[in-house]
């Protein structure tokens, strides 16, 4: 004998040892399949719920990224707001990364029905503009969206109405204050109502047309809010500097969604800390039966490894030769765990519905269906986590089953 | 045959307890590491519901002793709608009962209304609370958390505390005057004059932008209540109070009143709770499961390189019962190891965060929303203890049955012969 078996022959002979003693075998696959189907499945679970989270928090108030008067943010008045973004604004927007952008005019108000008042924010918007950042149509449950950049309607949320105790059609006040802290307030008929995917949100917010907005505040030309939106809510860099650019000069701010909702980002944040966490916790769980799996197939054959090197065999290819085992029965487990997770996934691709406790996932900021979203990374980070860490593991038996003595291990029994 | 192997003996006794010990450590590395598995999971186990435990508690104390109490008493309808008018009559002789019939409990009542504060610069809307001054701080924490000036003291003064964010929006400071515009109960225009006196800061952005406090006697003259309030707000010193506290308060209401407890006053809290726990406990149970994977394995190893052993032994008359209880036997020890071990390192672990503390990036954020602080502190009680560890020794066993059942079938002659 050579001494150096070829990698086929070193593959067959682990094969076939992995088979010797099958229910071992199968209940350690079952063990790997499961853990790997726990890693993707509940990661995917996780992963939707934040992503839902993110895009209903940007699609509260689109705008991934948002320009302001520096002091709008600790001062939302009126009297922090800039002039209209002007015709190089709109030029500089004129780019592939941009897909919409708007101006807003948005105000502390209150809005009083005849029986209820109510505090909230009152958008000044430009009804196209806002659906090109990303307002959905689809959201108006009654009546209309609103038609003109001087549409002397509002669209106010469902919760709120009920609020106010009022209905379509119907007309409310709304008082709030003009750059000279003069109140000044305005009757409008509703004609849209709106819902949320977060009841929070119809509580929250107003919308009128924006050259309405500025008539009533005496702000003709104000804004307080430029918000562009761009293709990808994860990747704003390049959208954050087109924007400090465009508004080069000016004595604005520019910020992401990430820097205006501190949580959101958070939580993205500590999702990928939790992933990777929940995998290796999942593959330690695995890790002890493994190792007991090689330590038990390696001592039954204690005679046998110590005959194959009585005839020459290199403690090297002893190694390898167990460490195949490891892989072979790591990958196979992987096979059946990822087929499991994607089979499992499969039929709640169209969410999971959570509504018996909705107001819960409202404290977490997540909306009552849950969409898993199964990505390729996570697949792979979870297979990969199993894979080196399951060999790293294997190398304690095997290098044990390397280092027999063949006489010694002959003689045992 | 030896005077050890009782043959007809009863299937627990000292011998088998011996016998199971002394096998389980025939291969101590095997032991070993399907202890440590246990061991892992457990102290993993009592970390985590610790930690869950020590948070909802804070969680819900924070919530309730923050404003909402652990009882109100409301006009029915109100807590959906908050209208004015639905408002409980003659409210200060209900609460002297209410305050009678709960000797031990703080009891405050409050009345609500939506109205918009300007001061010289700005206007927002905000929501004013009249509170009883003598009264509130039994029933919430926000009177201790004025960062300058004081809380409130005459109940009929024209006087405000309002928070943080909101004085910073209105450009006001203490001694400043405030002017209220609204609606009174009775639908017509309600307006005052008040000064504000304190300013409070809770670090919830929501409450410290948008709620205002007034002494309960003013606020009954500007919105023309007529002695009517909207809530009565009862805080105890537990959450098991508030069942025996609820059946004391029942027969005191009147018609067109309701009793809420916490869970009703604060709807998100519970089910929030509830979504945590139920997606934690998917998650221990595939790592539960996994340990029971590997003391499957292990046991069935065990009795299979035992056939012969266990073959001969039937054939002198030991029966296959004695043997699958002798299995069960050294897997409940097995798993007594892991049970030991894993509760004590878990609670090492549970204690020393309890005194530090715990904190990891992004929780500041996360606990902002949920009126935590930003360090958690697990919960060391035999329930936070015990809860995971128990369960885990009940699937170790669970995981030894089929091992053990397939003694059951064992045929003393094939066994004798087997490899």
């Amino acid at each position: 004998m050579s001494g150096s078996l070829p990698v086929a022959a070193l593959s067959r002979l682990a094969w076939r040892n992995l088979w010797r003693n099958y229910r071992r075998t199968l209940i350690m696959l079952l063990a790997i399949a499961l853990g790997a189907w726990a890693m993707i499945f509940m990661t995917a679970l996780m992963r939707g719920m934040v992503d839902q989270m993110v895009e209903d928090g940007i699609r509260a108030l689109p705008g991934h990224v948002q320009v302001h008067h520096p002091l709008y943010r600790d001062d939302p008045s009126i009297e922090n707001s800039m002039s209209e973004p002007g015709a190089a604004f709109a030029a500089a927007m004129n780019s592939p990364a941009v897909t919409g952008w708007t101006a807003r005019l948005r105000v502390p108000a209150m809005i009083s029905s005849e029986r209820e008042n109510r505090g909230l924010m009152l958008l000044g918007v430009d009804p196209d503009g806002e659906v090109a950042v990303g307002f959905e149509k689809d959201s108006i449950v009654e009546g209309r969206w609103l038609e003109r950049i001087d549409d002397s309607g509002i669209v106010v949320g469902k919760k709120m109405l009920e609020r106010l105790e009022t209905r379509l059609g119907k007309r409310v006040v709304l008082m709030s204050q003009d750059p000279d802290n003069e109140i000044a307030d305005r009757g409008f008929r509703i004609v849209g109502v709106f819902e949320g995917t977060l009841a929070a949100q119809e509580e929250a917010h107003v919308y009128a047309g924006r050259t309405t907005v500025q008539r009533m505040l005496n702000a003709d030309g104000e804004v307080s809010e430029i918000a562009v939106a761009g293709r990808d809510y994860r990747d704003v860099g390049e959208l954050e500097a087109l924007v400090i650019e465009a508004t080069a000069g000016k004595d604005v701010t520019v910020r992401t969604w990430k820097q205006l909702d501190s949580y959101l980002d958070a939580m993205l944040g500590v999702m990928d800390g939790f992933v990777l966490v929940w995998m290796v916790v999942i593959f330690l769980a695995l890790s002890f039966g493994l190792v007991n799996t090689l330590m038990m197939a390696v001592f039954e054959r204690i005679r046998e490894i110590g005959l194959m090197q009585a005839l020459g065999m290199k403690p090297s290819a002893i190694l390898y030769q167990i460490l195949l085992e490891s892989l072979f029965l790591l990958a196979l487990g992987l096979l059946l765990g990822n087929v499991l997770a994607v089979a499992s996934v499969y039929p709640i691709r169209g969410g999971v519905d959570l509504s018996v406790v909705a107001e819960g996932m409202e404290m977490f900021g997540a909306s009552a269906m849950l969409y898993p979203a199964l990505k390729t990374d996570d697949m792979i980070l979870a297979n990969a986590v199993v894979i080196v860490l399951g060999i790293l593991t294997s190398l304690i038996p095997a290098w044990r089953a390397s280092r027999y003595r063949p006489v010694e291990a002959i003689a045992k029994t | 045959m030896s005077e050890g192997l009782q043959i007809h003996g009863p299937l627990f006794s000292l011998l088998s307890l011996r016998l199971a010990w002394r096998n389980l450590w025939r291969h101590s590395r095997r032991t070993w590491l399907t202890a440590g598995a246990m061991i892992f999971s457990n102290v993993l186990l009592i970390f985590m519901i610790s930690l869950q435990l020590g948070s909802y508690d804070m969680m819900i104390n924070n919530t309730l002793r923050a404003f909402s109490g652990h009882i109100q008493v409301q006009a029915e309808g109100y807590k959906e709608n908050q209208r004015m008018r639905r408002s409980i009559a003659s409210i200060l002789p209900l609460t002297e009962r209410v305050r009678a019939a709960l000797p031990g409990a703080a009891v405050s009542a409050r009345a609500a209304a939506f109205a918009l504060v300007s001061s010289e610069e700005r206007s927002f809307g905000a929501q004013l609370i009249g509170v009883q001054p003598a009264r509130e701080p039994g029933v919430s924490t926000l009177p201790g958390l004025i960062s300058t000036g004081r809380y409130l003291e005459d109940p009929g003064a024209a006087e405000i505390v309002i928070g943080s964010v909101m004085a910073r929006n209105l450009k006001v400071g203490l001694g400043d005057e405030i002017t209220l515009l609204g609606s009174g109960r009775d639908g017509s225009f309600a307006a005052g004059v008040v000064t504000v006196v304190g300013i409070y800061r809770s670090g919830m952005a929501d409450m410290d932008r948008s709620l205002a406090q007034l002494p309960f006697g003013y606020f009954q003259e500007t919105f023309f209540m007529q002695g009517h309030g909207h809530a009565i707000v009862v805080a105890l010193d537990g959450l098991e109070q508030v069942a025996p506290a609820m059946s004391t308060l029942r027969p005191l209401l009147r018609d067109g009143l309701v009793l809420l407890d916490w869970d009703a006053l604060n709807p998100g809290l519970k089910q929030a709770i509830q979504a945590d726990m139920s997606s934690a406990w998917l998650m221990y149970g595939v790592l539960i499961l996994l340990v029971a994977f590997s003391v499957l394995n292990t046991q069935l190893m065990s009795v299979m390189e035992r056939t012969r052993e266990f073959g001969v032994v039937s054939a002198l008359g030991v029966r296959p019962s004695r043997l699958a209880m002798l299995v069960l036997l050294e897997t409940a020890l097995m798993a007594l190891i892991g049970l030991a071990i894993g509760l004590f390192l878990g609670w090492l672990v549970a204690l020393y965060f309890n005194t530090a503390g715990l904190s990891y990036p992004g929780m500041e954020e996360a606990a902002a929303r949920f009126n935590l602080p930003d360090r958690i502190y697990p919960s060391v009680s035999p329930l936070s203890m015990l809860l995971g560890p128990v369960v885990v020794f009940g699937f170790c066993l669970l995981a030894a049955i089929y091992p053990a059942a397939r003694l059951l079938r064992l045929r003393p002659v094939e066994a004798m012969r087997a490899a």
